[in-house]
C-alpha cells in the first residue's frame, strides 16, 4: 500500500522484471529505471527514442503485460541545471592518504520530457510509467509519437506539441490544440515570458507600462 | 528562431482539415460538399466548443473538434502557486462536480506527501462524491433529452432533484457549486448538525425520481428511435482510445476505477458495475440511469455507517507545506470518467509540474469516428451523450 488508502496495483511483475523482459524482447533497446524517493514510490522506465515505438507495441501486446490503456500522457520541461553530486575522492591530507567526500558540480543540459501512464484494462494492473527525453530544448526537440500504438494519446500529444513545443514524429494530425493557430512561443515552458498586456489595443495602465519597461531593460541587458 | 519556424511548418502540414475530401469511399458523393462551423456559440455544444463539419447533404463526411475558447492555462497557474492555493481552482475544471475534482487533487497530494486520511473523512468523501455523481448524471440525462428535442421538461425534473443535492452541498461547504471542501489528509469542516438526516431524506426520495424519469423516458418511442444504433463505439476502439467512465462501460468493458483501484474505502460497499451491449447513445443513457441506482445503494450503506472521529490528518500542514522531491499520479472514477492528477515536486512550496488528466477532453478523441456517415442531428446527440464540460476540456 502506497499511501492514503489508495494502493497502486503494479502487482504481476516488478519494474525490474519488466525492464529485463523489454531488453530481451526488443533487440538493442536501452531502458533505465528512474528512481522516485517520495512516499508514492512510483518509479518509471526511461526509453531510448529510437526503440520507443517497438517497446510500446511490446508492452501493449505481450500477453503477461497487456498495457492496452494509455491513461495519461503529458510533457515536462526541465531547464539547464547544475546538479551537485557527492563523490569520494582519495586525497593527501597532511601527508596521509585519506578518503574525502567532495561535492562535484555537473552541468545538466535542459531537455523536454514526455511521460506516459499505462494501465491494463484486461489484467487490471498498473500504472507503468514510461518516459522519453529530447536531446535539448531548442532545436533537437523531436520524439516518436505513440499515437499509432495508443490512439488515446492523439489529443494529449497535440497538447504537448502546442504548449511545450515537442515535435512528435509521425503523429497523424499535429496542430495547435488549445492555443490558436499562429500563436508563437510555448506557454507551459518554464522560461516563457508573459505578454505585457493581454488587450488587443495596448492599455496605458501604470502596471502594464512598468512590466513593459522591465522587459525592455532585461532585453538590453542580455 | 529556427525551432519556431520548424514548428510552424509542422503545424501547417497537419492542417489537413481545410482540404475538403473529394468523394466518399463508396462513391456515393453526388452533390457539393459544404463545410459548416457548428459552434462555438451553439446551444447543443454545452459551452464554447466548435466542430468543423464537412457535409454531403445532411451526412457528415468529416468532423474536427476545435478547442481552446475557455483555455486559461490552469496548469501554469497551479505551477505558479502553492499546493493548497490550487484547491479552489480545481472546482472550476468540471464545474458540475467540484467535489470529485477536489478529491482527485487531494489524493494526488496525499500520495506525494504520504498523508493518511482519517476514517470519518473517507466516509464524507465517498458520500459527497456519490451525491455529486447523482446530480451530474441526472442533469446530463436532462441535457441529452434537451438535445433530442424534449425541450425543458426532463431537464427541469432533473434540476429539481439536483437542487436538493446542491442544498446539501451548501449546508456542508458554504457553496452550491464551487465547494473547495477537501484538504490534504481530510476535509475542511465537519458535517453540520442535522446534515445526515437531511441527506438520508434526499437519498430515500431519489429512487422515486429515477423511477419517474425512467417511466417517462426509457421506453419512449421517440428516444429509442433517435438514439438506438446511433454513435456506436466498438469495444476495441474504446480501449485503445483511452475512453473512460460511462462511455467505456456502455461499450461493454468492465472497468470501474472504484472496483479496480479500490481507492478510499470503496471496497467496503457492495455495488454493481452496469455494462452496455451496443455502445450506442441509448446504452450511454441507460448507463447513467443505472449508475444513479448504484450510487443510491452506496449512499444507503455509507450514511448509517459513518463513524465519529477527526476529519483531518494531524500531520497535514496548511502552511509551509513542502512535499519531498518526487512525483505521483492519482486517479479516481469521476462522474465523467477517469480524472487523474500528476504532480512533480522539486521540494519547493509550488508543484514543479501539475497536470490534470481530464476525462471529457480525452473522451472527445473518437467524436469523429462516431459521427462519420451520420446526420447533423445525430452529431448533436452523440456529443450530448459524451458528457463534456468545457471548463475541463479547455482548462
Amino acid at each position: 500500500m502506497a499511501a492514503a488508502g489508495c494502493p497502486d496495483r503494479i502487482a504481476v511483475e516488478t519494474i525490474e522484471q519488466i525492464k529485463s523482459r523489454i531488453e530481451a524482447a526488443v533487440a538493442g533497446a536501452r531502458v533505465d529505471i528512474v528512481p522516485n524517493d517520495s512516499p508514492s514510490a512510483q518509479r518509471s522506465l526511461l526509453l531510448d527514442n529510437a526503440h520507443a515505438v517497438a517497446v510500446a507495441t511490446f508492452l501493449r501486446d505481450e500477453p503477461g503485460l497487456q498495457f492496452d490503456y494509455a491513461s495519461n500522457m503529458t510533457a515536462v520541461d526541465w531547464l539547464d541545471a547544475v546538479l551537485k553530486e557527492k563523490v569520494k575522492v582519495k586525497k593527501l591530507v597532511e601527508g596521509v592518504e585519506k578518503e574525502v567526500e567532495e561535492t562535484v558540480e555537473k552541468q545538466r543540459p535542459g531537455y523536454l520530457e514526455a511521460v506516459y501512464h499505462l494501465y491494463s484494462m484486461a489484467l487490471k494492473h498498473g500504472p507503468l510509467i514510461i518516459r522519453m527525453r529530447t536531446e535539448n530544448r531548442a532545436d533537437k526537440n523531436h520524439l516518436p509519437s505513440l499515437t499509432r500504438v495508443w490512439r488515446g494519446c492523439e489529443f494529449q500529444e497535440r497538447e504537448g506539441f502546442d504548449l511545450y513545443g515537442i515535435i512528435f514524429d509521425r503523429h497523424p494530425d499535429l496542430r495547435r490544440i488549445l492555443m490558436w493557430d499562429g500563436f508563437k512561443d510555448f506557454p507551459m515552458r518554464k522560461d516563457y515570458v508573459e505578454p505585457d498586456d493581454y488587450e488587443y489595443e495596448p492599455t496605458a495602465h501604470y502596471e502594464v507600462l512598468q512590466k513593459a519597461e522591465k522587459h525592455a531593460s532585461e532585453k538590453v541587458a542580455t | 528562431m529556427s525551432a519556431i519556424a520548424e514548428f510552424d511548418e509542422v503545424a501547417a502540414q497537419g492542417r489537413n482539415y481545410e482540404v475538403l475530401p473529394k468523394a466518399l469511399d463508396n462513391g456515393e458523393n453526388s452533390g457539393e460538399l459544404l463545410e459548416v462551423a457548428m459552434g462555438p456559440h451553439h446551444p447543443s455544444t454545452h459551452g464554447v466548443f466548435r466542430m468543423d463539419v464537412v457535409l454531403d447533404g445532411e451526412r457528415v463526411v468529416k468532423l474536427k473538434p476545435v478547442f481552446g475558447y475557455l483555455h486559461r492555462n490552469h496548469e501554469k497557474i497551479a505551477e505558479n502557486t502553492t499546493y493548497l492555493a490550487s484547491m479552489p481552482y480545481t472546482d472550476r475544471l468540471d464545474y458540475f462536480c467540484s467535489l470529485t475534482n477536489n478529491w482527485a487533487y487531494a489524493m494526488a497530494v496525499e500520495k506525494l506527501a504520504g498523508l493518511q486520511v482519517p476514517e470519518r473523512a473517507e466516509y464524507i468523501r465517498v458520500i459527497t462524491a456519490e451525491l455529486t455523481r447523482l446530480q451530474n448524471h441526472a442533469s446530463l440525462v436532462g441535457f441529452l433529452m434537451q438535445d433530442m428535442g424534449a425541450l425543458g421538461t426532463p431537464l427541469m425534473y432533473a434540476f429539481r432533484e439536483r437542487e436538493k443535492i446542491l442544498d446539501l452541498f451548501e449546508a456542508l461547504t458554504g457553496a452550491r457549486m464551487m465547494c473547495n471542501y477537501m484538504r490534504f489528509g481530510g476535509c475542511r469542516v465537519d458535517l453540520p448538525e442535522g446534515w445526515l438526516q437531511q441527506a438520508n431524506r434526499v437519498v430515500a426520495d431519489f429512487p422515486r425520481f429515477v423511477d419517474e424519469f425512467e417511466r417517462l423516458l426509457s421506453e419512449n418511442e421517440i428516444i429509442m428511435a433517435r438514439s438506438q444504433g446511433v454513435g456506436v463505439l466498438p469495444k476495441q476502439l474504446a480501449i485503445n482510445a483511452s475512453i473512460t467512465g460511462p462511455m467505456l462501460r456502455a461499450a461493454g468493458v468492465n472497468y470501474d476505477i472504484r472496483k479496480v483501484d479500490k481507492y478510499g474505502i470503496y471496497d467496503r460497499f457492495s455495488f454493481r458495475v452496469p455494462l452496455g451491449e451496443h455502445g450506442d447513445v441509448y446504452d450511454r443513457y441507460m448507463m447513467r440511469v443505472l449508475e444513479m441506482r448504484e450510487s443510491v445503494k452506496i449512499l444507503q450503506q455509507a450514511l448509517p455507517a459513518i463513524p465519529e472521529g477527526p476529519i483531518i490528518d494531524p500531520k497535514s500542514k496548511l502552511r509551509g507545506f513542502r512535499p519531498k522531491v518526487g512525483e505521483a499520479y492519482a486517479r479516481i472514477e469521476a462522474p465523467k470518467g477517469e480524472l487523474g492528477f500528476y504532480l512533480i515536486s522539486d521540494g519547493s512550496p509550488n508543484p514543479y509540474r501539475y497536470r490534470v488528466r481530464p476525462p471529457s477532453f480525452i473522451n472527445l478523441t473518437i467524436l469523429e469516428d462516431m459521427c462519420l456517415g451520420r446526420l447533423v442531428a445525430d452529431v448533436v446527440i452523440i456529443l450530448g451523450s459524451v458528457d463534456i464540460v468545457l471548463g475541463e476540456v479547455d482548462r
